[in-house]
């Protein structure tokens, strides 16, 4: 009888041990290592089963008619909000067709269009403020737009003229611009987004009450720098937003070659970052969540937004997509779902636009295109002085040394070099 | 980088059953008009560097992994107590995300002060240093910049380091337009030249010797100065021979100089490069017009290492006035290896024999 209950005795204490051990660890989890999220201990032994999970809702606010699923999240433009926007997105589709063709003529060296994407372009552009940060990929050319770069400047650009703000020193489409707090373009993917944090955390320090935007491809999402950048924007906490741009291709990679989880927004929660997933093709939708995001962010809470979309032109100049994906699927998308059509319709049914101004502004829009594109072309490249500076705040000795010998070279082997489509040397 | 982890302990056991120290360390007089001095070891000077910087510049900040409790080389004790958390921090342990990330701050206009654990580690952010951060300027024609980036890493030999606590990658980077690359070899050095990285209007890489962090005591100005970036220092004039090193390797041929007068009677003009790219051209071309003989000594593999630039270079500017031909010192063509560090590396006797032959020649 006494060995029994003390045996009993034990057997409690035993048990007690175990559950304050159990409560110990639970409580050490959850704050150390799981960021307050509360674990439990389970004894069923269950796999999570990543492809039984139901994939993160896309939200939409009009269906593929223009049409308005639930009217109390009609953002309400006014007729030059939503005038500013269309302009945007058509003048942005007119410059594609030109310049691509230009390019099939062999008149600049590269180019790369925006078609089916252009209203996430500028349903984002619209909801950021003007003194927000962005960072581009380099298919976001309607950011651009919408801020206020100009088609000449665009033209300038793909000419590298010496009127070109970033002195003819990328390939076109690389564009940038102070003025409209746009980061200059680079071609290395994905570079961008650890770098778009810090520029994030800065403003958090200064308590600027400005937001950094970051947009990026499916494919970029595949970079080592997109986790880098997800997992800092979260563990310090920056006004940052993400935007994916998920057209279904990366070159010739469809999405399913690219990543097998739920698409880029499901990667959002395992980093701790606010996450949406929109119909890209839908400006209101993708409005609504980047106005929302903002917000987000200037609480410092990170948040990731993809847009679900299809790219329907060529990834490149230098890529024919037939290749890869049939003409039948790009139609397909091109009638089932034009984001510009969308868009069009809420302007007519809201009596802010008619079938005439439509084919008066297409017209304009042409010729501000053609005359912006015959205006650069005249223009002279920046004699190749020019292609030494910039490369240090200021000219270190070496790199004088080597600017007066291909000087000294042009004097005797000048009529050998393209020399008169640059400036003359000052 | 796991290995890495809790390496406050690392330097204490070089001069144990580690490998014995290669140099002897000579220590540096600072400049007097800089003012009264203390006595710092490398990773004080470094310290009292950034913690000026912090006073002087409120956008400021250090970052990287570990930093926040002092570093693993102690190079940040106190500063997150000094300055708060949000200005002293530690990151998620990815070193192309610190590159990124300091970067972007830069961009914005912020001081940014990024370690990187070991030169070692840095692979990760090549491009994000290479591609990015030397080509900011320049690709949007002046429009952004990084300029107020400065990457700090610990470098080269330390004992005991083999493959990835050992390397010295200064030559990857001299190929890179739009960089500087700085090395000190001792506390008032170190002060000087991380505070004019970080003046600087260009992103640099400081290499800091980790060899030298407690090893290397010099009388250090309190005061905030800077030394000039591009500029070679002559250690020791001479008149026969020019040697050219960087780091401790500076402390390596130094001692040669002294073993070659004593035996050969041949006098060396010692020149401590510090600033790899851009390079002083000039203070090595005069010293060599005047010698007549040059020999260059790094820790790194000799190939394609930065010995080669500037013998190509020096070949060309003082072609009528060299001797012999110029001579290299370097790391064997060899990962960094465990135990046969001795024997790997540019050893004094390597240098002492190289300058016999050439002055034999």
């Amino acid at each position: 009888m006494v060995l029994s209950l003390k045996k009993l005795q034990g057997l409690s204490i035993a048990i007690r041990r175990a559950n304050s051990s159990d409560t110990f660890k639970l409580s050490e989890f959850s704050e150390k290592y799981l960021g307050y999220r509360k674990a439990e201990f389970t004894e069923k032994m269950t796999f999570l089963d990543s492809t039984k999970s139901k994939a993160i809702p896309i939200y939409r606010v009009t269906n593929s008619e223009g049409n308005f699923t639930d009217p109390s999240q009609d953002p309400k433009f006014s007729k030059d909000e939503a005038l500013k926007m269309y302009k945007s997105m058509t003048l942005l589709n007119t410059m594609d067709k030109i310049l691509y063709d230009s390019q099939r003529q062999g008149r600049i060296s590269f180019y790369m269009t925006s078609f089916g994407e252009e209203a996430n372009h500028v349903g984002s552009a619209a909801a950021l403020q003007p003194e927000d940060l962005v960072y581009g990929q380099y298919r976001e050319t309607g950011v651009l737009l919408y801020r206020g770069f100009s088609v000449q400047q665009c033209m300038h650009q793909c000419y590298g003229n010496e009127k070109d703000i970033g002195k003819g020193k990328q390939m076109p489409v690389h564009y940038g611009s102070k003025d409209i707090n746009f980061v200059t373009i680079s071609s290395p993917l994905t570079t961008q987004l650890p770098q778009a944090v810090g520029s994030a955390y800065a403003f958090k320090r200064e308590k600027a009450g400005k937001v950094v935007c970051v947009y990026f491809g499916d494919g970029a999402a595949s970079e080592g720098d997109a986790h880098a950048a997800f997992n800092f924007a979260a563990t310090l906490k920056c006004p940052i937003i993400f935007f994916c741009r998920n057209n279904g291709y990366a070159i010739s990679t469809p999405t399913d070659e690219q990543y097998a989880g739920d698409g880029i927004a499901g990667k959002g929660p395992g980093y701790g970052l606010h996450t949406i997933r929109v119909d890209g093709n839908d400006l209101f939708a993708v409005y609504n969540a980047m106005k929302k995001a903002r917000m987000l962010a200037l609480e410092n809470k990170p948040v990731l937004i993809e847009a679900m979309t299809y790219r329907i032109g060529h990834h490149s100049t230098s890529d024919d997509s037939t290749a890869y994906r049939t003409q039948d699927e790009i139609n397909q998308w091109m009638e089932k779902d034009n984001t510009i059509k969308r868009f069009y319709q809420y302007l007519i049914s809201n009596n802010y636009w008619s079938e005439e101004e439509d084919k008066e502004w297409i017209k304009d829009a042409r010729k501000e295109v053609l005359t912006a594109f015959n205006n650069a072309e005249k223009v002279k490249k920046a004699y190749p002085n020019d292609m030494f500076n910039d490369v240090y705040h200021e000219l270190p000795n070496h790199i004088k040394k080597q600017m007066d010998e291909m000087n000294e070279h042009l004097k005797e082997y000048g009529q050998h070099y393209p020399l008169d489509q640059y400036s003359p040397n000052k | 980088m796991l290995l890495t982890r809790n390496l406050t302990n690392f330097l204490k056991t070089i001069n144990g059953v580690r490998n014995a120290s290669h140099f002897t360390y000579v220590s540096s007089t600072a400049d007097p008009s800089l003012g009264k001095t203390t006595k710092m070891n490398l990773f004080q000077s470094i310290n009292d560097a950034m913690d000026i910087t912090l006073a002087k510049d409120d956008t400021a900040l250090i970052f990287g992994e570990d930093v926040g409790f002092g570093g693993v080389f102690r190079c940040t004790v106190g500063l997150r107590d000094k300055y708060g958390s949000d200005r002293v921090f530690n990151t998620p342990l990815c070193e192309q995300g610190i590159a990124g990330f300091g970067i972007g701050a830069a961009v914005a206009g912020a001081t940014a002060i990024a370690e990187i654990q070991f030169g070692d580690y840095i692979f990760p952010a090549f491009d994000q240093i290479v591609n990015e951060a030397a080509k900011y300027r320049y690709r949007s024609g002046n429009l952004f910049n990084c300029g107020s980036l400065t990457f700090r890493a610990t470098w080269g030999a330390v004992g005991h380091g083999a493959l990835y606590h050992s390397q010295s990658p200064e030559a990857y980077f001299s190929h890179t337009p739009g960089l500087k690359v700085v090395i000190p070899r001792g506390p008032i050095q170190a002060k000087g030249l991380l505070r004019g990285c970080v003046e600087d209007p260009n992103p640099c890489i400081f290499f800091e010797p980790k060899i030298l962090y407690r090893s290397a005591v010099d009388e250090v100005p309190i005061e905030d100065y800077t030394l000039p970036l591009g500029k070679a220092e002559i250690v020791k004039e001479g008149k026969d021979v020019t040697m050219v090193a960087w780091g401790t390797q500076l402390h390596v041929i130094r001692e040669v100089a002294d073993m070659v007068e004593k035996d050969f009677n041949v006098s060396c003009e010692v020149i401590d490069l510090q600033s790899i790219l851009p390079w002083d051209v000039e203070t090595v071309a005069n010293s060599v017009s005047k010698t007549g003989r040059l020999l260059i000594s790094h820790e790194a593999p000799i190939t394609s290492g930065f010995g080669s630039e500037i013998a190509a270079t020096i070949q060309k500017e003082c072609f009528l006035n060299l001797e012999a031909p110029i001579t290299r010192v370097c790391g064997w063509d060899t990962p960094f290896p465990h135990v046969y560090e001795p024997f790997y590396l540019p050893s004094k006797w390597r240098c002492y024999d190289a300058i016999k032959k050439m002055i034999n020649y």
